[in-house]
């Protein structure tokens, strides 16, 4: 033991912020304005009811009118304020887009972990089951189901994760492979650890970079086929105001009121940059956080 | 065999390489090398050694810079090239040889693409190129061979055609990146002595890096010694190596185990100063044993005998010497009870057998070694005992009472008393949970956490393994390599185990590392812990292994007392293994001329 004491001399490094937890990725300027953009307009659609200047749904001039002191962004096809009704327009995108993605890239991990970890039939089967849905063309599934049950918000956003979910499960199933071979994971198995706690413990931290860049990229994606929805005629219905749908509305009148159209698109566009920005922000903190380990 | 009038074909003057934010990575390394010399550059991970060797070919990694100096290659200022004249350079002047052939070499090339891009001329000339190339490095030179691409090749063939289309556009410098530390003992001996027969019969000037001071002492007519990213110690090959001047030095020598001497290895206290952490004076300072107030004051590399040494008494570790530091062996143990044995052990992947009938015992306090190169089937052998390999016969016991052959059938108490130990520090702890955490899942289940003992019997491991309590609430990647080995160590102990299994355990890490990692496995044995240590290095065999098994294709090709074994080897194998192993020069005249005739 005499020779051995010598290295517990080893000087430990100098204490660093935990180069491991979610707060790193704060320092990305990405991160940091994606997730702005995205609480603003959060904020902003939720207090729209006692900031806007109209009622969103009465009509306070006539059809197509262009912009005016009283109505700074014009008149839509029914005569109401197209301000009020961009503020208001994202209250369902504001939660729908969300948990669409949260659930798709919670569920998605967890068909992925499950099928890497226990592989064969499991993995197979659960695979493949993904691929069938990731096959199905989404647009077709969310006609049939909405046509068979009718535009809930809660149908929707399961007609979402199921368009997502493949995809997040591949994702995270490639990413959880290579870790079935880490030697920490061996360890677990050679003291007997039962395989859900090896998925918990030792694969789910260790995916949760990629899981991250997931979500925003889901968040953006969720926003997209929402608002798509919508402008097909298949979601959020009138008279409620909402971003996809305002587009549909009003594009009959683009050569005359061209803000009733571009001012939903806009608010589209930044919703779903501020959730790119926060995906390409921390994939380029893990890249780099990462490169150096 | 130097000619003093040749003129230097490279000199590098006070490189400096640092990263954006300006704290040096290397600094003021200074080298010259005359037509036909090899320069070995020496030194432990975070040295700077793959840096330097870089910044020679005029290149620095993403997010560092070359901050100052010059590298002057036969006639050609390297540092201040147009990026297309660099280019040029690099094609006609100087070659670099990477350490993984495997991932050098693009898999989708065939090899007559792989070896004349570049070259000019007809297709003719340029495939009677390669196959002149090829016969010089030992391979085949048919139309056939140079048809194949490089994964059909085994990796010491990989590493001659990376060589070869280093050497085929007649570069006047090669710069070798630990070209051999991936290979087995026998392929690094054939693959070092085609660089020392390019270096003769070519005349090729070579830059070779390795942390393997034995394979410097092989191929380098001179070695430059780096530490923290400054040469300590430069100068003839048999001068700095057998009679070293600076401390550090002298302490990695004392590090190294040798493959024919028992001895207690002097591990070095504390750990390499990282980039932007260094010690205000003497780079060595903060852990040399002989540090004095004058080295508080960083010394400049100042001659002494024949070689350079960055002390400020260079005479000191010249006279320590190497003092013997032989140690006894463990007597043999008298009939007790074997604490982990396996009979007729057979072993496939699919329909592959690699274990054939393999017996072995494991005895308390005593380490039994199994040696194999890759593919021997060690590492499978070490699978099977620990009960993570599916497709095997055979059986097992564990003091005396019968083992399952899986882990999944194995009770509590089996799977607490047989510890495994991993190769790589860096990937056997889970890089997102603390050390304390990693060793309370250790615990799962056991009868210490049940009784609430668990805090206790962790800070008794890690005490064991003499590192400090309060580092676990750390991240793995906040500890140094030897740290993290000694924590794996401490998760196998805090299970009160009886045998531990140790899969190639100091393999992957620096040898002054590695010296307390095996000084710490000693003093476990004198517990009286089993161990069985799976290895390919004999020098380490010497140093920890009472008895050994020598694995060959699956089979035990010989079996014994560890010094009837490497003292009298009966097999062939084994005594080629042995004649391959590599030594470190000594003070003595005879190892002096045997290493002069080299050249």
């Amino acid at each position: 033991m005499t020779t051995t004491t010598d290295a517990s001399l080893e000087l430990p490094r100098p204490r660093k912020a935990r180069a491991t937890g979610l707060w790193r990725l704060w320092s990305s300027a990405q991160v940091r304005l994606g997730v702005t953009m995205l609480v603003g307009i959060t904020i902003l659609v939720i207090i729209a009811p006692f900031l806007a200047p109209h009622d969103m749904a009465a009509p306070v001039g006539r059809p197509y009118a262009p912009p005016s002191p009283e109505a700074w962004l014009g008149t839509d096809n029914l005569g109401r304020d197209v301000l009020s009704r961009v503020m208001s327009g994202g209250i369902y995108l504001a939660w729908m887009a969300p948990a669409s993605a949260l659930i798709a890239v919670s569920l998605g991990a967890a068909i992925a972990l499950i099928a890497a970890y226990y592989g064969g039939w499991t993995d197979l089967i659960l695979m493949r089951c993904m691929d069938v849905l990731l096959a199905f063309p989404g647009i077709l599934l969310t006609l049939l189901c909405v046509s068979i049950f009718g535009p809930a918000p809660p149908l929707l956003v399961t007609l979402v994760v199921l368009t997502l979910m493949p995809g997040v499960a591949r994702v995270i199933r490639g990413a959880a492979l290579p870790l079935l071979r880490q030697e920490y994971v061996l360890w677990a198995k050679t003291v007997g650890t039962p395989g859900r706690v090896i998925i918990t413990r030792e694969l789910l931290p260790n995916v949760s970079s990629p899981l991250l860049v997931e979500l925003g990229l889901r968040l953006s994606w969720s926003v997209a086929i929402l608002s798509s929805m919508s402008f097909i005629g298949y979601g959020i219905q009138p008279p409620a105001a909402d971003w996809g749908l305002m587009v549909a509305e009003n594009g009959n009148g683009l050569g005359i009121q061209p803000y009733a159209v571009l001012a939903p698109i806009l608010m589209i566009v930044l919703y779903t940059i501020g959730g790119a920005l926060i995906a390409e922000g921390s994939a380029r903190i893990i890249a780099r956080t990462e490169g150096e380990a | 065999m130097t000619n003093s009038v040749d003129p230097a074909i490279l000199t590098a003057d006070a490189v400096t390489v640092e990263r954006l934010d300006g704290a040096p990575i290397i600094a003021d390394v200074s080298l010259t090398l005359r037509q036909g010399e090899v320069m070995g550059i020496v030194g432990e991970s975070g040295s700077g050694k793959s840096t330097l060797a870089l910044a020679l070919m005029g290149h620095a990694r993403r997010g560092v810079r070359i901050g100052g100096g010059a590298v002057n290659i036969d006639g050609t200022e390297m540092l201040s090239l147009t990026p297309k004249q660099l280019r040029s350079a690099r094609r006609n002047l100087v070659a670099y040889v990477a350490q993984d052939p495997g991932a050098a070499l693009n898999p989708t090339l065939r090899l007559d693409t792989l070896l004349t891009e570049g070259l000019e001329g007809s297709s003719a000339e340029k495939t009677a190129r390669a196959k002149r190339i090829l016969k010089k490095v030992g391979l085949p030179d048919d139309d056939a061979f140079l048809r194949r691409r490089p994964r059909q090749l085994s990796g010491g063939q990989q590493q001659r055609i990376a060589i070869a289309m280093a050497v085929i556009a007649e570069p006047k410098v090669i710069i070798l990146d630990e070209p051999t530390t991936g290979l087995d003992v026998s392929t690094r001996a054939k693959v070092l002595d085609l660089i020392k027969q390019l270096c003769i019969a070519d005349n090729l000037t070579a830059i070779y890096v390795s942390h393997d001071l034995a394979v410097i002492a092989s191929v380098a007519d001179h070695v430059t010694v780096m530490y923290g990213g400054q040469v300590v110690e430069q100068g003839e090959m048999q001068e700095v190596l057998a009679t070293p001047r600076h401390p550090y030095t002298r302490a990695l020598l004392d590090a190294v185990p040798s493959v024919n001497d028992r001895q207690a290895l002097l591990p070095i206290r504390g750990r390499v100063p990282n980039v932007g952490e260094w010690p205000e004076g003497c780079i060595f300072s903060d852990r040399c044993d002989y540090a004095i107030a004058a080295c508080s004051v960083r010394p400049p590399l100042r001659q002494a005998g024949t070689a350079l040494v960055r002390c400020v008494r260079p005479e000191l570790a010249h006279t320590l010497g190497a003092v013997s530091r032989h140690i006894d062996h463990r007597r043999a143990a008298e009939a007790v009870e074997p604490a982990l044995t396996a009979t007729h052990i057979n072993a496939a992947y699919g329909d592959k057998q690699v274990l054939f009938d393999v017996n072995l015992t494991v005895e308390p306090g005593r380490c039994l070694a199994v040696v194999g190169e890759s593919g021997s089937g060690k590492s499978t052998l070490s699978r099977c005992l620990i009960g993570l390999h599916e497709n095997l016969t055979g059986e097992l016991t564990l003091a005396g009472s019968p083992l399952p052959l899986s882990v999944a059938g194995r009770d509590q108490i089996a799977r607490e008393r047989l510890q495994y130990i991993f190769q790589n520090p860096n990937a056997s702890l889970n890089p997102r949970r603390t050390i304390g955490q990693s060793l309370i899942a250790a615990l799962d289940g056991s009868a210490a956490k049940r009784e609430g003992r668990a805090i206790d019997v962790i800070n008794e491991a890690l005490d064991r393994v003499s590192i400090p309590a309060d580092l676990t609430d750390r991240y793995p990647a906040e500890l140094s390599g030897g740290q993290r080995q000694r924590v794996a160590i401490a998760r196998a102990l805090v299970s009160n185990p009886a045998v531990l299994l140790c899969d190639e355990v100091t393999s992957s890490l620096d040898v002054s590392v590695q010296a307390s990692v095996i000084e710490l496995l000693r003093s476990l044995l004198e517990d009286g812990l089993g161990m069985m240590f799976v290895t390919h290095d004999l020098a380490v065999v010497r140093n920890i292994a009472d008895t050994v098994i020598v694995l060959n294709e699956g089979r035990i090709v010989e079996q014994g007392e560890m010094q009837a074994v490497l003292n009298a080897p009966q097999h062939p194998y084994t005594q080629s293994l042995l004649a391959n192993t590599l030594q470190l020069p000594t003070g003595d005249d005879e190892t002096e001329t045997a290493a002069l005739a080299v050249h």
